[in-house]
C-alpha cells in the first residue's frame, strides 16, 4: 500500500515506530496531489508549507514527544483562514486575499504537528450541495458509475475535501457543515465525516456563512481517524464566545465496539416518498447492523422534520445577509472599477455584483428580504419558532431514552456535474433534507459508508447523537463501520 | 407571496448587488420560487412558541473590559484594495 492510503491511526503507529517519516508521507501525498489534477480538489497547494511543517514533525517524532497528529498529512478547505496563504472561500470577492492569521482550527492541527499539503475546493461560501458554484470550478468525485464515465459531483460544500480523501491524496481533511456540508460530500464520496455538536469546535478564522448554524469538523476515511483528528480540533476557544468550556474526552478511547443497550431510534417522518428502494433497504440493514451488535431498535417520531428545509432556508441566508455584508471592497478582497462620477454606493454594488456568483448572490437577496420591515416576522421570526420546535422534538426523543438516531445520509447517490444545472434552486435543496435537522437542533451527526449501489456508487448512513455525545456518536458509527464492512476504493481514471 | 420586478429590485439594492434591469425579471422568478417553498412553514401552529435565538443553552462568557489586541494597522491594511497614509481609502463619500 501506498504511504499516501494509510488510515491516520496506522500512519501515526507507523511513524511513531520510526518505521516511515513525515517527509516520506508528504511526498506521497504530493506525488498524489500532482497526478491528481483532473479530480481539482487541491486549488492552492502548499508544498514549501508542507515539507517545512514535515520535517519539524520528523524532529519531533524522534525526540518522542509527538501528538497523534504529528506528521499526519492533511488538506485544509479553502473556508478557514490560513496565515500567509490563499484563503477565498471560493469566491471571486476574497481573491487575493492572505489572511494575517490562523483560523483557531488549522492553529490547534499544526500545533499537533499536523502538516498542510494546502487548501481545497469548495463552494462559494460554502453556499451549495455539489461543488458547482465555486469560482476555481467544479472539484470532481473519484467514484464513477459502473456503466460510463460521465463526472460526478463529489456532494458539496466540501466537495474538495471529500474527493482528496476518497482518492488518497491526504489522510484527513477539514470541513465545514452548515445544513449537510460534511455529511452529504462524505456520503457520496465512501468516507466518514462528523458534524459536532455546535460550540465543540471554535469557528474563529473560519469564513462565515451562517452563525447559528455553521461547525467544522473532520473528513477521513475510517471513523477511528475521525475520532483522532476531532479530538485535536475540539475544545474551548474564548476567540469564539460560542464555544463550549466543556472538556475534550479522548475519542479514541471510546471506541469500545460496545453497544449494547443502546436504544436506536429510526424516525419515521425521515422515510419520505419517492425514496429509492436501495436507499431504504440500506437503512434497513443498517438497522440489523446495530440490533445485531446488541442495540434495541425503537420506532420514533419527529413530528417537525419536513418544516427543517424551509427553516433552514430562511434562517441561514437570513445569516449570511448579514455576514457577508463585510464584503464591500474596503477592507479585502475585489473592488470594482469605477466609472466617471461614481460614489461610494456604486463601488459596493458593481463590487459584490462582479464578487459573487449567482447562488451567494441569490442567497444574500433572500436573506435580505426576510429580514426587511414587514417581512421579518413573517418569515424569520416564524422560522426561529419553527426551529424551536424543530430542537424540541430532537430533546423529546433523547428524554425519552433514545441514545442515537439512524437515517440514511442522503435522498441519492452521487449525481453528474451539470445534472441539476437546469434545476430549479430548491431541487438542490432538498440534498440536505436528511441532514439538515441536525444543523437545526446544534446536534452531533455522522455519515459512514454503508454499501455501493447497483451502479457501483457509495451510499452513506447517518448517525445523530445527543448534545456533546461525540464519543458515544462515534462508538455506534465504529460499530456500523465495523458491521458494513465497506472496503471499496475508487477505481482510479485519473 | 410572489415577488415582482419592483420588489426584486429594491431587494438587490437593500442588498447592495449592481443587477441590470434585464437580469430582474429572472431573479424575481427565482426569488418567487425559494419564498413559496418557505410557505409551508406557515402550516405550523408556533403559537406560545419561543424563537430559538441560542443553540445550545449556555451563559456567555465575561471578560475584563480590556484591549488584548491590536497595535498593527499595517497588517490591518495588508489587504486592502486601496490604503493610503494608514486608512482605508474609499471614494468621496461627502460633497
Amino acid at each position: 500500500m501506498s504511504l499516501n492510503a494509510l488510515s491516520i491511526a496506522e500512519a501515526r503507529d507507523r511513524l511513531r515506530r520510526r518505521e516511515i517519516t513525515a517527509v516520506d508521507l508528504t511526498m506521497a501525498c504530493m506525488a498524489a496531489m500532482d497526478a491528481a489534477g483532473e479530480l481539482n480538489a487541491f486549488v492552492h497547494p502548499t508544498p514549501e508549507i508542507a515539507l517545512a511543517q514535515a520535517r519539524a514533525a520528523d524532529a519531533r517524532l524522534a525526540a518522542g514527544e509527538a501528538p497523534d497528529l504529528c506528521g499526519i498529512p492533511l488538506g485544509i478547505k479553502d473556508l478557514f483562514c490560513t496565515q500567509g496563504v490563499p484563503t477565498q472561500a471560493a469566491s471571486n470577492i476574497l481573491r487575493g486575499f492572505r489572511p494575517e492569521y490562523e483560523s483557531t482550527v488549522t492553529r490547534r492541527l499544526f500545533a499537533d504537528g499536523a502538516v498542510m499539503l494546502g487548501k481545497l475546493n469548495m463552494d462559494e461560501f460554502a453556499m451549495g450541495s455539489s461543488n458547482e458554484t465555486s469560482c476555481y470550478g467544479n472539484a470532481v468525485n473519484p467514484w464513477r458509475r459502473n456503466d460510463d464515465t460521465a463526472p460526478l459531483t463529489p456532494g458539496g460544500s466540501s466537495g474538495g475535501s471529500a474527493a482528496a480523501v476518497a482518492a488518497d491524496l491526504c489522510l484527513g481533511a477539514t470541513g465545514t457543515d452548515t445544513g449537510g456540508s460534511i455529511r452529504q460530500p462524505a456520503a457520496f464520496t465512501g468516507i466518514v465525516g462528523i458534524k459536532p455538536t455546535y460550540g465543540r469546535v471554535s469557528r474563529w478564522g473560519i469564513v462565515a456563512f451562517a452563525s447559528s448554524l455553521d461547525q467544522a469538523g473532520p473528513m477521513t476515511r475510517t471513523v477511528r481517524d475521525a475520532a483522532i483528528m476531532l479530538r485535536a480540533m475540539a475544545g474551548h476557544d474564548p476567540m469564539d464566545s460560542t464555544s463550549a468550556d466543556l472538556p475534550v474526552p479522548d475519542y479514541e478511547a471510546a471506541l469500545t465496539g460496545d453497544i449494547r443497550g443502546s436504544r436506536i431510534g429510526i424516525p419515521r417522518e425521515y422515510r419520505m416518498d419517492g425514496m429509492p428502494a436501495e436507499i431504504e433497504a440500506l437503512w434497513t440493514r443498517g438497522a440489523e447492523m446495530l440490533r445485531d451488535a446488541g442495540a434495541e431498535i425503537v420506532d420514533i417520531s419527529l413530528p417537525h422534520t419536513s418544516y427543517a428545509l424551509p427553516a433552514y432556508y430562511v434562517i441561514a441566508p437570513a445569516e449570511a445577509s448579514s455576514n457577508l455584508a463585510r464584503y464591500d471592497g474596503v477592507r479585502y478582497g475585489h473592488r470594482a472599477k469605477l466609472g466617471p462620477g461614481e460614489g461610494i454606493v456604486a463601488m459596493y454594488e458593481r463590487t459584490r455584483a462582479e464578487g459573487f456568483g449567482r447562488e451567494v448572490q441569490r442567497r444574500v437577496m433572500i436573506g435580505t428580504y426576510v429580514l426587511s420591515a414587514g417581512f421579518y416576522d413573517a418569515y424569520y421570526n416564524r422560522a426561529r419558532k419553527v426551529r424551536t420546535l424543530i430542537r424540541r422534538d430532537f430533546e423529546d426523543a433523547f428524554a425519552a431514552g433514545i441514545d442515537a438516531i439512524l437515517t440514511p445520509a442522503t435522498p441519492s447517490a452521487a449525481f453528474g456535474l451539470g445534472e441539476k444545472a437546469d434545476a430549479d434552486p430548491v431541487e438542490m435543496y432538498l440534498n440536505d433534507v436528511f441532514t439538515v435537522t441536525v444543523n437545526l437542533a446544534g446536534l452531533p451527526g455522522i455519515a459512514v459508508p454503508a454499501g455501493l449501489d447497483r451502479q457501483g456508487l457509495p451510499l452513506g448512513l447517518q448517525l445523530i447523537g445527543r448534545p456533546w455525545g461525540e464519543a458515544d456518536l462515534l462508538n455506534h458509527a465504529h460499530v456500523l463501520e465495523r458491521a458494513a464492512e465497506f472496503v471499496a476504493k475508487p477505481a482510479r481514471w485519473w | 407571496m410572489a415577488i415582482d420586478t419592483d420588489t426584486a429590485r429594491r431587494v438587490a439594492h437593500l442588498a447592495r448587488i449592481r443587477v441590470e434591469e434585464a437580469d430582474l425579471p429572472r431573479i424575481a422568478q427565482e426569488l418567487s420560487g425559494i419564498i413559496g417553498f418557505m410557505e409551508q412553514l406557515n402550516a405550523v401552529n408556533v403559537d406560545g412558541v419561543e424563537p430559538m435565538v441560542s443553540v445550545t443553552p449556555m451563559q456567555l462568557k465575561r471578560r475584563a473590559d480590556g484591549v488584548t489586541d491590536g497595535g498593527y494597522p499595517d497588517k490591518v491594511l495588508a489587504n486592502a484594495p486601496d490604503a493610503r497614509e494608514g486608512f482605508f481609502a474609499v471614494p468621496k463619500v461627502v460633497e
